[in-house]
């Protein structure tokens, strides 16, 4: 037994990789520092947002925020729930600690209006992130920061026109989110071709996958497939192979796979809202105002996408996505 | 809690067994008694974990919290009493408040026509799952199950095809709005402090839900079919009867949980409530039922929907990272249960 202990251990020490793994990630750290950058006073901030557990996307957003926090010395404290009402429980939460300035994502307006109006009756200064740039403004908050749903899927539809596709799949990964129904219907008003939805269970890869390798032995007239989010590309690339099919498959967001699968051309383009800018924005966005009254925006929602990356881009973007900032 | 000695002892003439129970002895032998216990021990620990946790508009927020849980738990606890579960009761929370939204609107009618068809056919689906665990013999894990998924569906499918989209229009702009959110959703400020009408539904549900299982004929029965079935319906309780009742008050609670969340908040997403009945059945266990039936109160669920506010809050107030909340909420509620069981041990063996 220790025998072989040892020889493992040996081995692993042996064989270490040059490239890549916990060191290299470590030395990236090290070169960026997270201390603060002002003399301002230590305000709390608050994030609540609609995430669900363990969430791609929101990993990003909260990265930035973290980072903008570490450089404003700001304790920011983040809390999420895909419930409505949990989500504005949260809220009352911070208002409750009394926070110094509130980030919220609307994604169900009309669930946190009352809450919203209570805290900027408290006089806590609020920036909304994400979804409900139609809101915010009326809600009393100061900026929105974020990427509006309709006109990003409208770039999605304009782009596969652009290569020529005639039949597109949208495949929405959580059934009930009022921002993938947007992405969808402006990806569907752009689209010269036929686009229908494809609804999959999100929270369960190999039934995703299944979906749309049913979907695409059902139809081989499909030549495009378009995915929400980034963890599902790859699983949508899968399928595809599976089902012997020869449709282009393209999504929202990014990750190091989706960046990988660009740079191969396995996927065709992937739609950007540069989350970290929005975790990062409006934490910063908080700070000026608290340090200087600044707000950003002219009462407009300060756009953060989409922004259309294709193979070209996705080389520089693949270390910037290795860090998690992308 | 110290152990008061009990009062003067009886005669030795008289016969122990009917001198009247000491009031110490009484209250060790209720089922609520561990939960009491383990709520002061998570008070005590978010007061000192939690800076914030203490401040009176704090309290506020974690008693409406316990409410919006409490209000679905006394039901459950019932039914769990009767010793049946019911995994649709999450769910048809949503259905209940997507029924009053979408009638109306669609109808154009007065708001509280929407509340009311709501209620007929939230009771409906309560009757259908106590009809069909009756009927199939099945057991109600698989029935609810069943009936959870179809809602599920439902819920998304009607919506989208009704609506349009996956959230219900507005209808604040109807008549009638205003007056049921002040039934359903209402709130009033003591200084500093909102209390929302969800806590007096709270309750009154506990009151109701305590008169009806220690003072009535139908809280005998549903102690009995609990403890078997075969026996209760040997002695004459009508078992089908009780059984259906149970589950169309779990409906009934659920009516009223729907509407709340309609009308506090005004739109309903078609996609929530999946996954709450387990919190309704957490605050349950805690507060005292067994998971084999035929135990249990309705004060020990407001105690374990009052545990689940303090624990779910103070975690947020004590601004740990999120990532570990459901650890930590899984972690508080089993120390809760067993602690519960360990009081009840010692109370027994007294």
């Amino acid at each position: 037994m220790g025998a072989v202990l040892a020889a493992v251990l040996g081995a692993s020490l042996a064989g270490c990789s040059s490239t890549g793994g916990k060191r290299a990630e470590e030395r990236a750290k090290a070169a960026q520092a997270g201390r603060p950058a002002v003399s301002t006073p230590r305000w709390t901030f608050a994030m609540v947002t609609h995430a669900g557990d363990g969430d791609t996307f929101w990993d990003i957003v909260q990265k930035g925020a973290k980072e903008a926090a570490a450089k404003d010395n700001i304790n920011f404290v983040y809390s999420h729930d895909d419930q409505a009402q949990q989500q504005a429980q949260f809220v009352q939460n911070a208002i409750d600690q009394k926070v110094d300035g509130l980030i919220v994502s609307l994604a169900k307006p009309d669930a946190l209006k009352d809450v919203i109006g209570k805290a900027v009756k408290a006089g806590i200064p609020v920036v909304t992130v994400n979804s409900g740039s139609a809101q915010s403004a009326a809600y009393g908050a100061l900026t929105h920061i974020g990427q509006d749903e309709e006109i990003a899927g409208e770039a999605v539809g304009t782009e596969l026109t652009k290569r020529g596709r005639k039949k597109a799949v949208c495949v929405l990964h959580e059934q009930g989110n009022v921002g993938h129904e947007q992405r969808c219907a402006g990806a569907k008003k752009t689209f010269g071709g036929t686009l229908e939805n494809l609804y999959v269970e999100g929270t369960n890869m190999p039934s995703v996958q299944a979906a749309i390798q049913a979907k695409l032995q059902a139809d081989p007239s499909v030549d495009a497939i378009v995915t929400l989010g980034a963890p599902f590309a790859p699983t949508a690339v899968k399928a595809k192979g599976a089902a012997g099919s020869t449709a282009e498959v393209d999504t929202f967001d990014l990750n190091e796979s989706v960046a990988r699968d660009l740079k191969s051309g396995a996927l065709g383009f992937a739609v950007d809202q540069q989350p970290y800018l929005q975790g990062y924005e409006a934490v910063d966005l908080l700070w000026l105002h608290r340090y200087n009254a600044d707000v950003l925006g002219g009462g407009r929602p300060v756009l953060t996408g989409p922004q259309i990356v294709t193979a070209t881009e996705a080389g520089t973007l693949e270390e910037y996505i290795k860090r998690g900032t992308r | 809690m110290s152990a008061a000695p009990a009062p003067t002892a009886p005669s030795p003439a008289a016969d122990e067994r009917l001198a009247p129970a000491s009031l110490v002895r009484r209250l060790l032998g209720r089922p609520e008694l561990g939960a009491v216990v383990g709520a002061i021990a998570v008070f005590v620990f978010f007061s000192f974990a939690a800076d914030s946790f203490l401040r009176a508009s704090s309290l506020s927020t974690i008693l409406y919290s316990a409410s919006t849980i409490g209000i679905m738990a006394v039901p459950v606890a019932m039914l769990m009493i009767g010793g049946e579960f019911d995994l649709s009761a999450g769910v048809m929370v949503t259905t209940s408040a997507l029924l009053s939204s979408m009638f109306s609107y669609q109808m154009t009618a007065n708001v509280w026509v929407g509340v009311g068809v709501s209620l007929l056919v939230t009771l409906a689906i309560g009757f259908f799952n106590g009809f069909m665990l009756t009927r199939t013999k099945l057991p109600s894990f698989i029935i609810t199950l069943g009936t959870f998924l179809m809602l599920t569906g439902l819920n998304l499918g009607f919506t989208k095809l009704i609506s349009g989209s996956v959230s219900t229009k507005t209808i604040a702009d109807m008549e009638g709005f205003s007056s049921a959110r002040a039934l359903f959703a209402s709130q009033w400020n003591v200084g500093s402090v909102t209390l929302k009408v969800t806590i007096l539904w709270w309750l009154a549900l506990v009151v109701v839900a305590t008169w009806i299982l220690l003072r009535t004929r139908a809280g005998n029965w549903i102690f009995a079919v609990g403890g078997g079935a075969d026996a209760a319906r040997a002695t004459g309780v009508p078992v089908i009867k009780t059984r259906i009742g149970l589950y169309m008050g779990v409906a009934l609670c659920a009516w009223i949980s729907g509407q709340h969340i309609l009308f506090s908040f005004d739109v309903v997403q078609s996609g929530e409530g999946v996954g709450n009945e387990f919190l309704y059945i957490i605050a349950a266990v805690i507060g005292g039922c067994l998971m084999t039936g035929g135990y249990g109160s309705a004060i020990g669920s407001a105690v374990g929907a009052f545990i689940f506010g303090m624990t779910s809050n103070g975690i947020v107030y004590a601004q740990w990272n999120p990532d570990w909340f459901k650890f930590f909420l899984g972690g508080m509620l089993l120390l809760a249960t067993l602690l519960n069981a360990w009081v009840r041990k010692r109370a027994e063996a007294k």
